[in-house]
């Protein structure tokens, strides 16, 4: 019982504030425990039994959630897929008087909205990422990446709240007459200026993607192993050299992966897009004209959708959603475990 | 490095000055709109915050007055009764992740977390209508609920797994030296350890499921007054802002605003806690 509470401390040591209460808790629990049990007893046999199988089946439901996802979604859509088979993806009907569906100008939405909040948010999260390892203060480093983490944990709801109010307006105001002036030519800013639309939606996504792809940038780049600055510092590279050649070069699978990932989140942010994009079921070369995405609409539909058609169109478009995110999120993960895990020898040279 | 920069030319020079300015630029930027946001949020939403705002239920549309208690009270309510589907599950599945998940099983498992995890929230929504409403044949706190409460499980079994790993295995081999059984080393030695760890990563999915409104439009569905049963329709302070702020009405609006000043001040105060907590226990964890 004497050498009993060693590896306790040696924990402890780490923690030198919890250090008293920790060790007393730990070491009475052990006391009261260890006469109780008797080694290899049938009924300690069962009871570790009855304890894998329980968080084995707390995991089995973890997977099966997902599985039950799938068989709902499949469920409630067999009416659309078996009417409107394949040609549903890529019809840009949308008429639920007389029960007529296609998905086109949705994905279409979706898609457009996600790449223009890309556009904005990957240079900037690039740029966040990088200053929070690399340049920032240290001082200062815990306020910027907490303020970084704050924006991801506003509700999407109130994003979409300040976007109709706060940014839409100023959108109409001073973005899109300046975007229309100089760069109309191109036939993506153009039409009558809503404030409301593609642009606007693009816009909130980006700042809403903008943590997540941060966060993900700054955990690869932290991954880059000091060795590789070091060197390219002693040939004499700046420290942009540096951090061109040596961080973003080797970090490039990764941040890939977390641009990825913002992706996937833009692609099913529902709220605020919703708020915002001004949802009229038309595919329009202008991001000025408002548009729809697969989110968007089951949303703003799907508690006012009467019949079995109508209703089973918008699963699908669930259905759809669902299946897009999941490779994209498959993807993501997978470069982002190239990165910070497959390579542990590079890791730990 | 840049001492000795007479030998670096003007150009290389002007790049590195410049990059590293649009570095600072960049977070800058960034940080506009979360200031801008909060900003809004709290002159426009403190107006309307009232003792009246917090223990009433709202007033038809003209009549002065009137609050969000039953969405507030309806917030809690979903989230209590989602952490009794995630919070379990979530623990759970991250135990078996940490002590019995190192093999293939463990990483499928640990894919499919992630894959739940990246699953869009409207998407969860429309899985809880069709495993709930359309059985129980009308919309229900318990629905809203299961929906917020598979939102919650992936976010805890993987922060669970995190914190159990970051036990020392000495602590382990211990505890099963002194002949404890593993499932009682593994309650009372390893979860007791990390515990600090599992409550920030429930706040945390409490911080990221209190904001949802997508998986509550139809389940939890909204309500204009108290709920009073489990399968009734209940109000949600985040469902309350989305129907003020699409309403054509100047007082709609002034109460969204201070709806998402009560929600906002709940999910911050979640967060922060969170950060204190944690940067606490990773100091522990990394010295």
């Amino acid at each position: 019982m004497q050498t009993m509470p060693e590896p306790m401390r040696s924990r402890n040591t780490e923690s030198p504030d919890e250090h008293e209460m920790t060790e007393s808790i730990a070491s009475t629990e052990a006391l009261k425990v260890v006469p109780k049990s008797r080694v290899g007893t049938q009924d300690n046999i069962w009871a570790d039994v009855v304890f894998r199988s329980v968080v084995i089946f707390c995991a089995v439901a973890l997977v099966a959630s997902v599985g039950l996802i799938v068989v709902e979604l499949l469920k409630e859509s067999h009416v659309s897929i078996s009417k409107f088979g394949f040609s549903f993806l890529i019809k840009q009907v949308w008429d639920p008087v007389n029960e007529d569906f296609g998905a086109l100008p949705f994905i279409y939405g979706t898609i457009v909205s996600s790449i223009v909040a890309l556009i904005i948010a990957v240079p900037l999260s690039i740029g966040t990422a990088l200053f929070l390892t690399e340049l920032c203060p240290r001082q200062l480093r815990g306020i910027f990446s907490l303020l970084v983490e704050l924006l991801a944990a506003i509700p999407s709801v109130i994003y979409g709240l300040w976007g109709i109010f706060v940014l839409a307006p100023f959108l109409r105001a001073y973005v899109q007459p300046f975007l229309a002036k100089y760069f109309g030519w191109t036939g993506l800013f153009s039409g009558p200026k809503y404030g409301y639309g593609m642009l606007a939606a693009g816009v909130i996504l980006a700042i809403m993607i903008l943590p997540i792809i941060a966060s993900i940038t700054r955990e690869v780049i932290t991954a880059v192993p000091r060795v590789q600055r070091e060197a390219a510092l002693a040939l004499g590279a700046t420290k942009w050299e540096m951090l061109r050649m040596a961080v973003l070069r080797n970090a490039r699978p990764g941040i890939f992966g977390g641009v990825i990932l913002g992706l996937g989140r833009a692609l099913g942010e529902t709220m605020a897009v919703t708020m915002l994009i001004g949802n009229r079921a038309e595919i329009a070369r202008s991001l000025f004209a408002p548009g729809n995405t697969l989110a968007s609409v089951i949303a703003n539909e799907f508690t006012e959708a009467v019949g079995n058609v109508y209703l089973s169109a918008l699963v699908e478009m669930a259905l759809v959603l669902f299946v897009i995110t999941l490779i994209v999120n498959a993807l993501a993960g997978l470069l982002v475990w190239s990165i910070t895990r497959g390579m542990p020898s590079r890791a730990l040279a | 490095m840049l001492k000795s920069s007479q030998n670096i030319s003007v150009r290389r020079r002007v790049t590195n000055w410049l990059a590293l300015g649009s570095i600072c630029l960049a977070t800058f930027i960034v940080t506009i709109p979360l200031f801008l946001i909060l900003g809004t949020v709290i002159t426009r939403g403190i107006g309307a915050l009232n003792w009246d705002f917090l223990t009433q239920i709202p007033k038809p549309i003209g009549e002065t007055g009137g609050g969000m208690a039953n969405a507030i009270v309806g917030s809690i309510e979903l989230l209590a009764v989602a952490s009794l589907i995630g919070v379990p599950l979530g623990i759970g599945s991250g135990v078996f992740l940490a002590e019995y998940g190192r093999n293939k099983w463990g990483n499928m498992v640990r894919f499919t977390a992630d894959v739940l995890n990246g699953v869009p929230s409207i998407v969860i929504g429309l899985t809880a209508y069709a495993l709930v409403v359309v059985v129980q044949k009308h919309f229900s706190l318990l629905a809203g609920s299961v929906a917020l409460g598979i939102m919650m499980v992936p976010t805890i079994c993987r922060t669970t797994e995190e914190v159990l790993l970051l036990v020392p295995q000495a602590i382990r081999e211990a505890a099963l030296g002194l002949g404890i059984p593993k499932w009682r080393t593994i309650l009372s030695v390893v979860l007791r350890t990390a515990s600090a760890g599992i409550v920030t990563s429930i706040m945390l999915a409490f911080a990221r499921v209190a904001g949802e409104t997508a998986p509550l439009m139809f389940t939890a569905f909204g309500n204009q007054y108290w709920s009073k049963s489990i399968n009734q329709p209940t109000a949600a302070l985040p469902l309350q802002i989305f129907t003020y702020a699409i309403m054509p009405y100047e007082q709609a609006h002034a109460q969204a605003w201070t709806g998402a000043l009560v929600l906002i001040s709940l999910i911050m105060f979640t967060v922060i806690l969170f950060r204190f907590i944690s940067s606490r226990s990773t100091i522990k964890g990394a010295s």
